[in-house]
């Protein structure tokens, strides 16, 4: 069992180029910020190394950054035979919001990412299937974006947005 | 879509929708499959035709307290536990305290709900194999819990009961005694299913050696709950990652074995859930021991939600599987972010994986088997 204080001294080891920062807020739990770039060949590690054997994806989750204009993935992780979790974040532009998939090591990120795609828009490179998943394949725009705002009609057919606007007014 | 086939090569193959309207897919799910005779060559899901977009909709309320009425209706069949997985979050966020009463209660509700609906997931699934009469039995039985959840919080299916630190009202007077009664009468009723259905030999044929799931992929796809302990890995967040009181109850965790056929086939995932069943019995008896007759469940709710920012993911144990809440603040009044990873989504996702080679009729044992709900999976 590894807290996740030991798991960034051993990723700063590995990985000397890279500065590792052990991100926290006021409250909840701390989480490792990881470069785009370097998420599959970390995920490996972490799915792979006797020290770490983190053998599932809990959860994979995509955030909007609307202030900072950039767009999150948030990994949660855990451990069956070590007993340990951890959680760690990528954020990228939201002009090139491109981040290796990581479908290959963990199986059930593939639904999780065609799902960050379909409400967020992240786009997940060499993702072997990346379609919308919740949403219709021809609807525009990515609800959970904070800036969202809904398509009045679908195909011809109203959707309600602008009635529910009208009630509220 | 049907097209002209022939004998040979690519053009024997055929590609039908099952569903989205489909009395075996549980609720509007649509599977194409893709068909050599009976045989199913490959499978894929399309999902969101109840995606309501749960996630926006907590987003845009003032209150954190406002979001538990939407997580009622993500698994609708096992609202109570829906409810007390994102309250737990909640607390968890704030750090606060909760009073010993609402905790007992909380927890004898989360396990009438997971028996109600083990009740409905096996019914069901026997109703998909052709076993019409267990069903009913099963309904008689089920409805006996929906009544003690009705006292308790007026409604039959979608509760709004679990509150943040508290419960919305306390149980009536009568409660314990009438948990106490069912506990009674329910137990005996177990045996009687294991005779009408669990082994009976048609279901054994029809479920035994069906859509196996080896531990292995069961783990990289983060199977959880009952379709991961079927495939024989002992697994349970009440006992892995102790929530709310469970550390303070005796229980087992059943696992598949493959007693029928092959580990980790739908047989092995059916048992599980009939097996959990008596021990939720057994939680319920001793939390109604431990159930402090004085207290008030709601002095403790606070008034003015304002977590500090963070985020955290709580995962607690659902009749289906591993449900989690990840939750991010930013100061203000709403959450900025709340995800909902539901069991039955990611269970879903498997269905590709297990059901390759299978026939038409096992494809329906496979997903019947998985007790997927869809207003989990599009949330």
């Amino acid at each position: 069992m590894k807290t996740p204080e030991e798991i960034i001294e051993i990723l700063q080891n590995r990985f000397t180029d890279e500065e590792w920062i052990l991100e926290s807020g006021q409250s909840g739990l701390p989480w490792i910020r990881v470069p785009a770039n370097k998420i599959k060949e970390v995920s490996k590690i972490l799915r792979d190394d006797a020290e770490f054997r983190f053998d599932t994806l809990m959860c994979l989750s995509g955030l909007h950054y609307s202030a900072e204009q950039e767009l999150g993935v948030a990994y949660h992780l855990h451990s069956t035979s070590l007993k340990h979790s951890l959680a760690l974040k990528v954020r990228v532009p939201e002009e090139k919001p491109e981040i290796p998939s990581v479908e290959s090591i963990w199986k059930t990120a593939d639904w999780h990412e065609r799902e960050a795609w379909d409400m967020v828009g992240v786009q997940f490179t060499d993702h072997p299937d990346l379609r919308r998943i919740l949403c219709p394949d021809d609807w525009e725009g990515y609800p959970l974006r904070k800036d969202y705002v809904p398509q009045e009609f679908y195909h011809g057919v109203p959707t309600g947005e602008k009635t529910v606007s009208e009630q509220n007014d | 879509m049907i097209e002209a086939i022939t004998d040979s090569g690519e053009r024997r193959e055929m590609t039908i929708n099952m569903g989205p309207q489909h009395p075996s897919t549980h609720g509007v799910l649509r599977l194409e499959l893709v068909l050599d005779g009976e045989v199913v060559k490959h499978v894929k899901p399309h999902i969101g035709y109840l995606h309501r977009c749960f996630e926006k909709y907590a987003e845009q309320m003032d209150d954190y307290a406002k979001v538990i009425p939407y997580t009622d209706r993500m698994d609708y069949v096992s609202a109570m536990n829906q409810e007390h997985g994102y309250v737990l979050a909640v607390e968890r966020m704030l750090e606060l305290e909760v009073p010993e009463r609402v905790e007992y209660i909380r927890v004898i509700m989360a396990e009438l709900q997971r028996i109600a609906s083990h009740l409905l997931g096996i019914g069901a699934f026997g109703l998909d194999l052709g076993a019409f009469t267990p069903f009913l039995y099963l309904f008689i039985e089920r409805e006996k819990i929906l009544d003690i959840f009705e006292k308790a919080s007026g409604a039959r299916l979608l509760y709004n009961y679990m509150a943040v630190a508290g419960l919305m009202r306390d149980v009536h007077p009568e409660f314990k005694d009438e948990v106490a009664d069912f506990v009674k009468t329910f137990r005996p009723k177990i045996k009687e299913l294991d005779d009408l259905l669990s082994y009976n030999k048609i279901f054994v044929r029809r479920t035994a050696n069906i859509g196996v799931l080896p531990v292995k992929v069961a783990l990289n796809y983060a199977a959880s709950g009952p379709v991961l302990r079927g495939s024989g890995f002992k697994w349970d967040l009440r006992k892995n990652d102790p929530y709310s009181i469970y550390d303070r109850f005796d229980f087992d965790i059943p696992v598949g074995s493959g007693e029928m056929g092959s580990l980790g086939d739908c047989w092995d995932r059916y048992i599980v859930r009939v097996k959990e069943m008596e021990q939720s019995l057994r939680i319920i008896e001793q939390a109604l021991d431990g159930m402090p007759d004085e207290g008030d469940v709601m002095a403790a709710i606070p008034k003015r939600i304002r977590p500090k920012e963070g985020e955290l993911y709580v995962r607690t144990e659902s009749p289906r599987g591993e449900l989690g809440y990840y939750i991010v603040s930013d100061k203000s009044a709403s959450p900025f972010r709340v995800k909902a990873r539901a069991p039955s989504f990611v269970h879903l996702s498997m269905l590709p994986a297990i059901s390759k080679g299978a026939l038409i009729a096992d494809i329906v044992a496979i997903v019947g088997s998985i007790d997927i709900v869809l207003g989990e999976v599009d949330r």
